[in-house]
């Protein structure tokens, strides 16, 4: 482990990803056990059950026929956002810092999209069915309803998790040859197949730049969108506290908040457990990102003190009811909770020392996601509690099933970027290359690898 | 005509207003309120006639009750001035159904006798059209389920049971419809006479508060009483049609 006083040449940073692949300590395979475990035992175990004895297994009851399942869905929606989005922004803005952490976040955004995906699944009464939700010609001559906004979400997720994966694969052609370059037996193999015959070459790289920018200028208005999507499922309808023009802004800056809170989080387990790369993931990245978070927080609050203040103002009743449910109602805790975690806590990075320092940027980052966890609990919980008739109100608490299945859930994500971990370079390393000097006095250090 | 001469035939008659009123029936109910006693007779009645589970104590605590007419209750002022309203709400089969726009599947949609159906068949369970019901009358099977013996030999052939992960809701006994109908066209071609259809819930009803038949026919009963000044539709504002009229019932005060 080198110390962080001493530049990296480019030779370490080949070689410390390259180990990060092919070298395994035990406590990968420690990590890689528990998260595996952990995802069969709270997240698969508890979705057979319910598949064998029926949603009754969750707590969800009449009105409340939406729980944490479709809370959880669009969590994992919003985290998927900023990675990709944030990588296509600061790549069009030319910032240097982005280089490092960008690979890892597109990989969070694939793996986020994959869970939701699962939970779409979980959420279905009838998940066996779920292909008749795309538009595949068949024998019954019937199409998907197009004019439904749950459609709407299938489209725009379906296009985002192609356009992500065609995105993370192709920026890491290079970083796959030269890992093809560094390794021998069937690594060889497989990475050669992946880097699809790089060679390095001047048109090639030029190639690959442009085309790199173009998918990076069409995944911003596609990522914008898809959560402006996701949050019309909600919106379009006539519930109370759902039928809000204001939630396609409010749920796409509540994703990249969250999600830029998750890459915080990533970046900080990157750098602590796998050796080498606490010189490459640095305070810098911490200090800027903590500084989106802070922006993202005070839009967030102003977005949240907008739909509170429209509500009130419109003098319908409904309303009415449905704000001072959310704010004084059965879930009132959670929504101050959600307050503290969300509109209060990031102020903290008002402060550079704050922002600087790594465990605390950490700590802040779960108490992130946990608000928005809360919130988007909340949006699905206190708005179908208090509907129109006041007949059907009603409360639900979320059942065992579907705790476990919300652990279950994180478990695999990790488990997922843990298997990342092991085939892709989790750091862009001709990118952090760029950000290097050239050393003056050295060659440009030749490859190392095992002698052929 | 050409392909496109039909496409644009038929894209102007879609938008031509009134595209959705060309129904064969137009079947439609009236409740008055008036002479509603809230016994509860209809949801027994609807209860054995489609197949309704019994979903058991312990689900109607948990909230997953399935009643697809409810008489709502609403308790007004304290003791010994309290006053209980109470109003069957049933699916208003509305011609504008927030309900059918959102499932993705088409699960419900509006057949040509200007009734809400649901096709359980293609049900994926995704439970937005409960959503998007401002009236909740949308009801989802949390299980399957059963009936003891002797239970299970009064359930109504005409009527599938359903199984665990689809929504139902009242279809205005559409059996009862296809049957009147089927015997109509049986009898040589003729309409559905007024009064030859009726659900479950009109058959039982014992001060005849609810009235069902076919809209369309201006001399129906349903059609006189829904010209009566008491009449009234629930969350009217919503712009959602609702097929159901309800006959304001007569206050007196003191």
């Amino acid at each position: 482990m080198q110390a962080e006083t001493k530049d990296p040449q480019y030779a370490d940073i080949h070689r410390d990803v390259v180990r990060s692949i092919v070298e395994t300590g035990p406590r990968y395979y420690v990590a890689l056990a528990t998260a595996l475990g952990v995802t069969l035992l709270c997240f698969f175990f508890p979705w057979f059950y319910q598949l064998y004895y029926g949603i009754g297994a969750a707590g969800v009851n009449h009105p409340q026929v939406w729980g944490t399942y479709l809370a959880s869905f669009i969590f994992w929606i919003g985290l998927s956002h900023s990675g990709t989005l944030l990588s296509c922004v600061l790549h069009l803005s030319n910032s240097a810092w982005r280089k490092a952490m960008y690979r890892s976040a597109e990989a969070m955004t694939l793996f986020s999209l994959m869970v939701a995906a699962t939970f779409v699944m979980v959420h279905l009464g009838r998940p066996w069915f779920i292909h008749w939700a795309l538009p595949y010609p068949n024998q019954m001559e019937m199409w998907p309803n197009f004019r439904s906004p749950l459609l709407f979400d299938v489209m725009a997720i379906g296009t985002y998790l192609t356009g992500s994966s065609i995105f993370i694969y192709m920026g890491s052609i290079p970083d796959f040859a030269a890992v093809r370059d560094r390794t021998t037996g069937w690594r060889n193999t497989m990475y050669t197949l992946l880097s699809l015959g790089w060679r390095g070459t001047d048109s090639e790289w030029h190639r690959l730049h442009w085309a790199y920018t173009f998918l990076a200028v069409l995944i911003i208005p596609l990522a914008v969108s898809v959560h402006s999507i996701v949050s019309w499922d909600f919106a379009l309808s006539i519930v109370p506290a759902l039928h809000q023009t204001i939630f396609a802004p409010y749920f796409v800056v509540g994703a990249i908040f969250s999600g830029t809170a998750g890459i915080v989080t990533v970046m900080f387990v990157l750098r602590k457990y796998i050796a080498g790369f606490d010189q490459y993931i640095t305070r810098v990245h911490f200090d800027n990102l903590g500084k989106l978070l802070l922006v993202l927080s005070l839009i967030w609050t102003y977005i949240n003190a907008i739909e509170l203040f429209t509500g009130w103002y419109s003098g319908a009743s409904t309303e009415h009811e449905a704000l001072q449910y959310k704010l004084f109602g059965y879930y009132a805790p959670l929504y101050w909770e959600m307050i503290l975690f969300f509109a209060v806590a990031p102020l903290l990075c008002i402060f550079k020392r704050f922002r600087t320092s790594f465990v605390p940027m950490l700590i802040l980052s779960i108490a992130i996601n946990i608000g928005m966890y809360t919130e988007r609990f909340l949006i699905v919980g206190t708005s179908l509690s208090r509907q129109y008739l006041p007949d059907a109100w009603g409360v639900y608490v979320p059942s065992l099933v579907e705790l476990s299945i919300i652990l279950g859930s994180f478990a695999l994500f990790t488990t997922l970027f843990l298997v990342f971990v092991k085939i892709f370079p989790s750091i862009s390393m001709y990118e952090v290359k760029e950000t290097m000097d050239i050393p003056k006095t050295e060659p440009i250090a030749p490859p190392e690898g095992n002698p052929a | 005509m050409s392909i496109l001469e039909r496409f644009a035939e038929g894209w102007r008659k879609y938008r031509k207003p009134g595209y959705y009123d060309e129904f064969d029936y137009h079947w439609a109910m009236t409740i008055d309120l008036d002479k509603c006693t809230g016994c509860e007779a209809c949801v027994t009645a609807c209860q054995s006639e489609n197949n309704l589970p019994i979903v058991g104590e312990k689900g109607f605590a948990e909230g997953r009750e399935i009643k697809w007419i409810r008489i709502e209750r609403y308790w007004e002022g304290e003791y010994p001035d309290v006053k209980l309203r109470f109003i069957p709400m049933l699916c208003q089969h509305c011609d504008s159904a927030p309900c059918e726009t959102v499932c993705p599947v088409s699960a419900t949609y509006h057949n040509q006798d200007g009734l809400n159906t649901q096709i359980y068949n293609r049900c994926i369970g995704t439970r937005s059209c409960a959503v998007y019901c401002p009236y909740e009358v949308r009801y989802f099977n949390y299980y399957d389920h059963h009936w003891d013996s002797p239970l299970d030999q009064q359930l109504n052939p005409d009527v599938t049971v359903r199984e665990k992960g689809v929504m139902e809701k009242c279809t205005f006994c559409i059996q009862r419809i296809r049957q009147a109908k089927d015997v109509a066209k049986d009898e040589g071609r003729r309409r559905v006479r007024d009064g030859e259809v009726q659900p479950a819930c009109v058959q039982t009803c014992p001060t005849q508060a609810l009235v069902f038949g076919d809209r369309k026919d201006p001399e129906s009963q349903v059609s006189k009483s829904m010209n009566n000044p008491r009449a009234y539709r629930v969350l009217d504002e919503l712009n959602t049609d609702p097929s159901v009229v309800y006959l304001k019932k007569v206050e007196t005060k003191g």
